[in-house]
């Protein structure tokens, strides 16, 4: 173990770490954009510059390696006068329109420059350097609104090294760069099979689910660990449900714990094919069919009525059970069809 | 799974065979691009061209239904130039001279007849997948949804244990499981041979387990009970009166649709229990409305055997309930006091029946997933099967040597192609959940993928209808024009009720494991 100093604490590490990596471990707060825990460092984005003794410059805390014996501080002047900077710089190009934002209350840009107290860029009227981008909503998974992107990478970097397709990257220079697939085609004609990792990982509102569009904002859900409904490597998705409206918000999953079998890695059906749920074809009673045609009943009518069509044909039924039921529903079926029923004609649909 | 995902990162050659991995589990798909990225060798064997062929070091193209060929003539090249492993086999595994016996006249230019495989590429397969030093093998229904889908198993298995690619990290045979609770459905005993734990149902301990835990006489005296193939068969000729179906669709995943819709309509009675009105459950004389994945509580197993706890995250809509609840009701009716009070209760029942599940809880899993076999509290689960010995009586493995066998149905005059069926990306099986919402408005109805030669020689273009027909049905799709499909060949994803790919598709079944033979039917092809 080694030892440092971050704001006058000492903080003990083990050494190849870097001072973000120890900060944040200690607790220690350092504003990122462009870093993200589940990713390669970049280094872009500036924010995290720190004051590190003996330096005369400020340093990067998410790529700069921790040393024993370091002297670290994470909130001077200075470094909030620079990060300041940075962030008044990015803000030239990001259009202040949070109240519409999908991405209000949990944009990251929006947190640091409320903790360093900016209300807008200074350099705003500076001359019009800002690029028009056309709100891309033409795919029914996730709408991109480049206008808001900071061009951190963490889209670019997450699409390489999770999703395993580097279907976009920074295409153009200077001012005109975007993230974009290349050479000009639409991300429908891309790589790109809308996992939806970007998605996730975006600091600001330059991407978003579409489906969750008006669903709930960060503030009003809560969220719960499940184990997704489709194939089997059984990925953890985070449902967001709105707790005013009682319906799924948004799913989404966390590239951070490293604990879950998929580490926030997602398709595109886990991630955007919930809406099904919500849908009004859903079954709401039971139903009964007379003549020929389903009329809605109670659940001791229905559940009557099936246990009046099993016992008539004690001996002569057959169960098919789902793989897409839980383990408890399973047992009990198969353990209805034994105990109950005197029967093991019960299977599923492994075989289809 | 034998082994786990983290034992991905330490494979050097990675074979996929019958699987289209990058579509059907693409979460998968993303581990293995990463470490062939990294500099892992990749063979991949399909029928179709693949994304995953992108990458691959050995690319081939089998013919379909040729795969225990194929495998059988790796064999026969890896024993011809002694890259097999003696030391493994010696130690662990019966049965060696039967297999080289059969695997003899498998030379790679007799296979190259059967398979159409170039010679040369099964013996640079051949070499890669022994070199290893650690090969993990990976296959899915490509391998399994054959009349000979057991053989298909067995010879990957043969070949894993010929070289001695198994109770490492990094080796191992993995089938990749298709639906979220496959793995768990299995180990739950809903099965028609074996209980829970997969004891079967004719053991004299079978009859004693569930007379102490349940009270109960093994049914029918342990003989073993019909399975999805042949209790459709059943219900079609009359033998079976009642069906009670849960949370499936056979009249889009199973077999031959006009023998289901036959079987179903000749029932005396049908209760399906789903979240929506499917096309079977429009059969039904009840329907019972069920709460989906995240309106409740309960465990699902996945292809690494973890077994995880999903959380309740909203309430069901209407009156909608928890499946679990269901059984414990009509049980009451019909006088069998069940007294579960949560599905953590049930999960308890199912842990003093399965050892595999012995050491787990609710309250357990709350802390993570655990991978079976955990068989006691303080067990910490078992990520890599099969390190130590195998799970029989004698802890050994065995070959199970296999010969080659034409599939139930061959291309002929008459229909002359063969149509695959299988996944898109976008959907999910009946499409039940994946057609509502954003992949139903991405792919909206069914396309069937048709090479370009076939497609110009009958005069069709992109995107006009195509009819595909075969001895049982047919159905008519927009064409796809597209070398991922090889001549003679059609690619008909299963997903959409309107047009199922199942009219196409014959109730028949591997003798052992019976499951139906998708990815083989003879059909014609015409401009519709």
């Amino acid at each position: 173990m080694a030892n440092a100093t971050i704001n006058g604490r000492s903080v003990e590490f083990e050494p190849g770490k870097t001072i973000l990596q120890v900060a944040r471990a200690a607790d220690i707060y350092i504003p990122v954009l462009c870093e993200h825990p589940a990713l390669e460092i970049a280094g872009a984005c500036r924010v995290c510059l720190v004051e590190v003794e003996k330096n005369p410059k400020l340093l990067t805390a998410c790529s700069t390696p921790i040393m024993d014996g370091m002297v670290i501080e994470t909130n001077t002047e200075k470094v909030r006068a620079a990060r300041k900077a940075v962030i008044e710089l990015l803000l030239i190009r990001h259009p202040l329109e949070c109240f519409s934002c999908s991405s209000n209350g949990k944009c990251e840009l929006q947190a640091i420059a409320y903790d360093l107290g900016i209300e807008k860029s200074p350099f705003w009227e500076e001359g019009d350097t800002c690029v028009e981008h056309k709100l891309d909503d033409s795919n029914p998974f996730y709408i991109r609104d480049l206008n808001k992107c900071i061009l951190c990478g963490r889209c670019i970097r997450v699409c390489d090294k999770l999703s395993q397709y580097h279907a976009i990257d920074f295409q153009q220079r200077g001012i005109h760069t975007a993230v974009q697939p290349p050479v000009g085609r639409k991300l429908e004609e891309s790589d790109c099979t809308f996992c939806g990792q970007c998605v996730a990982v975006c600091p600001v509102g330059a991407l978003y689910e579409k489906p969750s569009v008006g669903k709930g904002r960060p503030w009003e859900v809560e969220t719960t660990k499940t184990i997704c409904t489709y194939c089997g490597v059984g990925c953890e998705l985070l449902v967001e449900v709105n707790k005013r409206t009682g319906k799924i918000a948004n799913v989404t999953s966390d590239h951070t714990n490293m604990n879950s079998v998929n580490k926030g890695r997602t398709c595109v059906k886990g991630r955007f094919s919930w809406e099904f749920v919500n849908h009004p074809d859903r079954l709401k009673t039971p139903l009964i069919k007379e003549n020929g045609e389903f009329r809605k009943a109670t659940w001791d009518e229905a559940l009557d009525k099936v246990a009046e069509g099993l016992k008539r044909n004690m001996g002569k039924t057959g169960f098919f059970s789902s793989a897409r039921c839980t383990n408890e529903e399973n047992y009990l079926m198969q353990r209805f069809a034994r105990e109950v029923m005197g029967t093991n004609n019960i299977d599923h649909c492994a075989h289809l | 799974m034998t082994n786990n995902f983290d034992s991905i990162q330490s494979a050097d050659t990675i074979m996929v065979i019958g699987s289209n991995t990058t579509e059907a589990h693409p979460v998968i798909g993303m581990m293995i691009k990463e470490q062939v990225r990294k500099g892992a060798k990749l063979i991949v064997c399909d029928p179709r061209t693949i994304e995953l062929h992108e990458l691959a070091t050995v690319k081939i193209n089998q013919r379909s239904g040729s795969d225990v060929a194929l495998l059988n003539g790796m064999m026969n090249v890896i024993l011809a130039e002694n890259l097999h492993n003696p030391k493994f086999i010696e130690e662990r595994v019966e049965k060696f001279e039967e297999l080289k016996a059969t695997v003899e006249k498998y030379t790679p230019e007799y296979v190259e007849g059967i398979t159409g495989v170039p010679a040369d590429t099964i013996r640079e397969a051949a070499r890669t997948y022994a070199a290893g030093p650690n090969s993990a093998l990976f296959y899915t229904m490509g391998i399994t949804q054959h009349t000979t889908g057991t053989n298909n198993v067995r010879s990957c298995c043969n070949l894993a244990l010929l070289c001695g690619m198994m109770g490492r990290p990094g080796t191992g045979v993995n089938p990749l499981r298709g639906q979220n609770n496959v793995q768990g459905a299995c180990d739950m005993g809903a099965l028609p041979a074996t209980l829970p734990g997969y004891l079967k149902v004719g053991l004299p301990a079978a009859a004693e387990k569930i007379e102490k835990l349940w009270g109960c006489k093994i049914p029918e005296e342990g003989k073993v009970g019909l399975s999805v193939v042949t209790m459709m068969k059943a219900a079609g000729n009359g033998e079976l009166k009642a069906l009670y179906i849960m949370g499936e669709n056979p009249m889009v995943t199973d077999p031959n649709t006009n023998h289901v819709a036959h079987a179903l309509d000749t029932l005396d009675f049908l209760v399906v229990q789903d979240i929506f009105l499917t096309e079977t459950a429009e059969r039904a004389d009840v329907v019972l409305p069920a709460a989906c994945w995240p309106e409740k509580t309960g465990t699902y197993s996945n292809t690494i055997r973890a077994v995880q706890l999903s959380h309740k995250a909203c309430d069901s809509p209407g009156e909608a309930r928890e499946d679990w609840t269901i059984f414990v009701e009509l049980a009451k009716r019909l006088g069998h006091n069940w007294d579960f009070k949560s599905s953590s209760e049930v999960f308890d029942d199912i842990a003093r029946f399965v050892p595999a599940y012995a050491g787990m809880s609710h309250e357990r899993l709350e802390k993570g997933y655990l991978q079976w076999p955990c068989p006691t509290p303080e067990h910490p689960g078992t990520p890599n099967l099969h390190a130590v010995q195998f799970s029989r009586p004698n802890g050994m493995a065995t070959f199970s040597p296999c010969e080659w066998a034409a599939p139930h149905e061959w291309p002929d005059e008459e229909y002359p192609f063969i149509a695959n069926t299988g996944r898109n990306l976008y959907h999910y099986h009946s499409g039940s959940m994946s057609r509502r919402g954003p992949s139903g408005r991405y792919v909206k109805g069914l396309y069937i993928e048709v090479n370009p030669a076939d497609a110009a020689a009958m005069g069709i273009c992109e995107g006009e209808n195509v009819k595909v027909e075969s001895r049982r049905g047919e159905v008519t799709g927009v064409a796809r024009i597209t070398e991922s499909v090889p001549e003679k060949m059609v690619f008909v994803p299963f997903h959409f009720g309107e047009a199922p790919a199942n009219m196409l598709t014959a109730s028949v079944w591997d003798p052992t494991s019976e499951t139906p033979p998708f990815k083989v039917s003879a059909v014609k092809v015409s401009k519709a």
